[in-house]
């Protein structure tokens, strides 16, 4: 048989039908939905007469629009409201069997129950109508993000037309540095492959760098694959994968777990298989990253400046660096270093697992968050939360001066009550750092756990591994 | 969906790189369980001034490109999110095309199952439009989907392209994607007896 790419032996093991010319139909494993971009797809079926074809394979739950104060507080925006309830209303219609409301011990950022619950799984094919699924890719699956269109045809025929992507490689050889995060490494490929350099592309993300990586590391590295414009994003599932999904409260048990987990042994791509593409990094040229623009490949080392957009050899590189310095209220050649913020935000399906509030803790603990800055952390699910809260991380934020909430998307994307006002200026875990991203004139800084949490302390950005 | 055969009408330039989703429409207007009523937010944060009242900066607020029906854009168009509030504040501001020399994957697919035209011609030929929309604001161009063909009234610029056969043919003919994946049914059900 012909080496194949894990990415094509998922990929053929789903595909339903497949005529030349013409997009494949694949079959899907998981969907995933949220308040957002369901509520047209459920009018779609509802108007055609349609059902959910397999509720069975449906999870559904709210995320983008609820406020993150106590749960006790109502819900004052009505608009807001009137989408949460619909989700609610159409899962009650349609017979979802899982959905999670506000107040279920199971809510969450989309991205982070999925694989929490143990619904991701290798092997799995998973949709969402979000651009984040990649986030799932962690696992050893093809997860990719859809529209809403896509949504209702997802709902009606348990599958989705998709012409085949390429594939490409991206290699992290060598160990970590000191210091260096899983946000680091995914900053630092996006900062070397550009905004649009994985577009057509599923990547696969390999080397001793990747393996050496937790779940959760590994889920903020597929996290942002979509930023470099990769459909999705991949790693081979291992121990550290297995071991994972054996304490997923909804992932097969026992016999038939063991069976599958024989099974994702053979899914890593083939020795010999060819990817489309391949980009190596040396893990030795990473470094604790900030990102100083309005696109995720804006980036600069922590010990760097901010780039003269004279430096730039393309015009369009050059307006829109001139561009990003004047929207960021940043000059050209000041140091990283020198930038002081305003705000901190810990959280986003980015970076707020368990992991990622253990890793800012660590920096915090027993230190203030500085006068000059309002800080504040929204786990990822109610679960993280709980576990959190168990481990005594709650304290350790609150008794540093972070505020501490209960789990959404909060201000990653200023759709809800959390968001910058004109011209704050943020360190952020999230994703994305668009112009207007976390509210109207917000200025975003990407960055890991660790360093936002440095900044918080020190009121500017600060190299985490001298602090 | 509304058919897209030929479209004859008003180019507006977006002579910038990258335009996201964020920018084509905020997140705080996805709230909306409809889908229509987000063209008057179609670019909000550059077409709006602070009190609300339009920025005459902005490219569709000058009277010449007011009733585009198409964009010209740098590479990258649609970049970010999966939101197809995107394509729906484009139709229903009147956008039906969007011309650059690439676009991001979802924003593209999104595209078609909403009747408008994203198309991808080479950087050249999207300078020479550009430069030309500049220079003579609300000259018109025709897309003719059917010819697969881009020219303006003098046919000074003439560019073919080429859509792949099955979006073209279900854009030309407005169909659902539903219905006719629908018609595999028994390809669905086999792949499902046989997966258990
Ligand atoms: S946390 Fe941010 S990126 Fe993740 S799903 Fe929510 S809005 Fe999207």
């Amino acid at each position: 048989m012909a080496a194949k790419t894990m990415f094509e032996k998922i990929w053929d093991a789903h595909v339903v039908h497949e005529e030349p010319g013409q997009p494949a139909l694949i079959y899907v494993d998981l969907h995933l939905v949220h308040e957002v971009t369901s509520p047209q797809a459920f009018d779609g079926l509802r108007l055609a007469g349609r059902p959910v074809r397999r509720p069975d394979l449906t999870v559904a739950t709210v995320d983008h629009n609820t406020p993150t104060w106590e749960l006790t507080r109502p819900i004052v925006d009505e608009i807001a409201k009137a989408q949460l309830d619909a989700l609610e209303r159409n899962a009650a219609e349609f017979n979802l069997p899982h959905f999670y409301d506000r107040f279920s011990e199971n809510q969450g950022i989309v991205h982070v129950i999925g694989p929490e619950l143990g619904y991701t799984l290798p092997g799995k094919t998973v949709v969402c109508g979000d651009s984040h699924t990649s986030t799932h890719g962690a696992l050893g699956c093809f997860a990719v993000g859809i529209g809403t269109s896509e949504v209702e045809h997802v709902l009606a025929t348990q599958t989705l037309r998709q012409f085949k992507p390429r594939t490409m490689e991206v290699r992290v050889d060598g160990p970590l540095p000191n210091g260096v995060s899983a946000k680091d490494v995914i900053l630092g490929i996006i900062g070397k492959i550009g905004v649009n350099g994985g577009t057509g592309h599923v990547i696969e993300y390999t080397g001793e760098a990747i393996r050496g990586l937790s779940m959760d590391g590994r889920m903020t590295v597929c996290n942002m694959s979509i930023e470099g414009g990769a459909r999705a994003g991949m790693i081979a599932p291992d121990d550290t994968t297995f071991e994972y999904v054996r304490t997923r409260p909804y992932a097969p048990k026992g016999a038939e777990l063991e069976a599958l987990i024989e099974q994702w042994r053979t899914l890593p791509t083939d020795a010999g298989a060819a990817y489309d593409n391949t980009v190596v990094i040396p893990a030795a040229e990473l470094a604790p990253f900030v990102t100083w623009g309005t696109k995720p490949d804006m980036v600069a080392a922590i010990t760097d400046r901010v780039p003269d957009p004279n430096s730039f050899a393309s015009a369009h590189e050059r307006e829109a660096a001139e561009r990003a310095l004047e929207y960021m209220g940043l000059e050209p050649s000041q140091p990283i270093q020198d930038i002081k913020i305003d705000r901190v935000f810990l959280g986003a399906c980015t970076n707020a697992r368990i992991d990622d509030l253990r890793a800012a803790a660590s920096v915090i603990r027993g230190r203030q968050v500085s006068s000059d800055v309002y800080a504040m952390v929204v786990p990822g699910s109610a679960r993280v939360k709980a576990d959190a809260e168990a481990e005594g991380l709650d304290k350790v934020f609150k008794d540093a001066g972070f505020d501490w909430r209960v789990a959404g998307c909060s201000m990653c994307l200023g759709m809800n009550p959390d968001i910058l006002d004109p011209g704050q200026r943020c360190a952020s875990t999230s994703n994305r750092n668009f112009e207007g991203r976390q509210g109207k004139g917000g200025r975003t800084h990407l960055v890991s756990p660790e360093m936002a949490a440095a900044a918080a302390i020190a009121g500017h950005f600060v190299d985490v591994r001298d602090f | 969906m509304e058919p897209f055969v030929s479209l004859n009408g008003v180019v507006a330039p977006i002579d910038q790189v990258n335009v996201d989703t964020d920018m084509i429409i905020p997140a705080v207007y996805l709230k909306s369980i409809e889908r229509t009523g987000f063209g008057p937010h179609l670019f909000d944060r550059y077409r709006y001034l602070e009190d609300g009242s339009e920025n005459p900066d902005f490219v569709l607020n000058q009277d010449a490109y007011r009733s585009a029906q198409i964009l010209v854009s740098g590479p990258n168009f649609g970049c970010g999110s999966s939101r197809e509030h995107a394509p729906w504040a484009l139709e229903d501001y009147g956008i039906r095309c969007v011309i650059a020399p690439s676009f991001a994957d979802i924003f593209y697919n999104n595209c078609f199952k909403n009747g408008l035209l994203p198309l991808t011609l080479p950087e050249e030929s999207v300078r020479r439009i550009m430069d030309k929309v500049q220079a003579n604001p609300g000259v018109q161009f025709t897309v003719d989907l059917e010819a697969q063909q881009v020219r303006d009234a003098d046919e000074d610029i003439v560019v073919d392209f080429q859509v792949d056969d099955f979006r073209r043919y279900c854009l030309l003919n407005g169909l659902d994607d539903i219905g006719l994946t629908l018609q595999h049914e028994d390809a669905i059900a086999a792949y499902e007896a046989r997966r258990g």
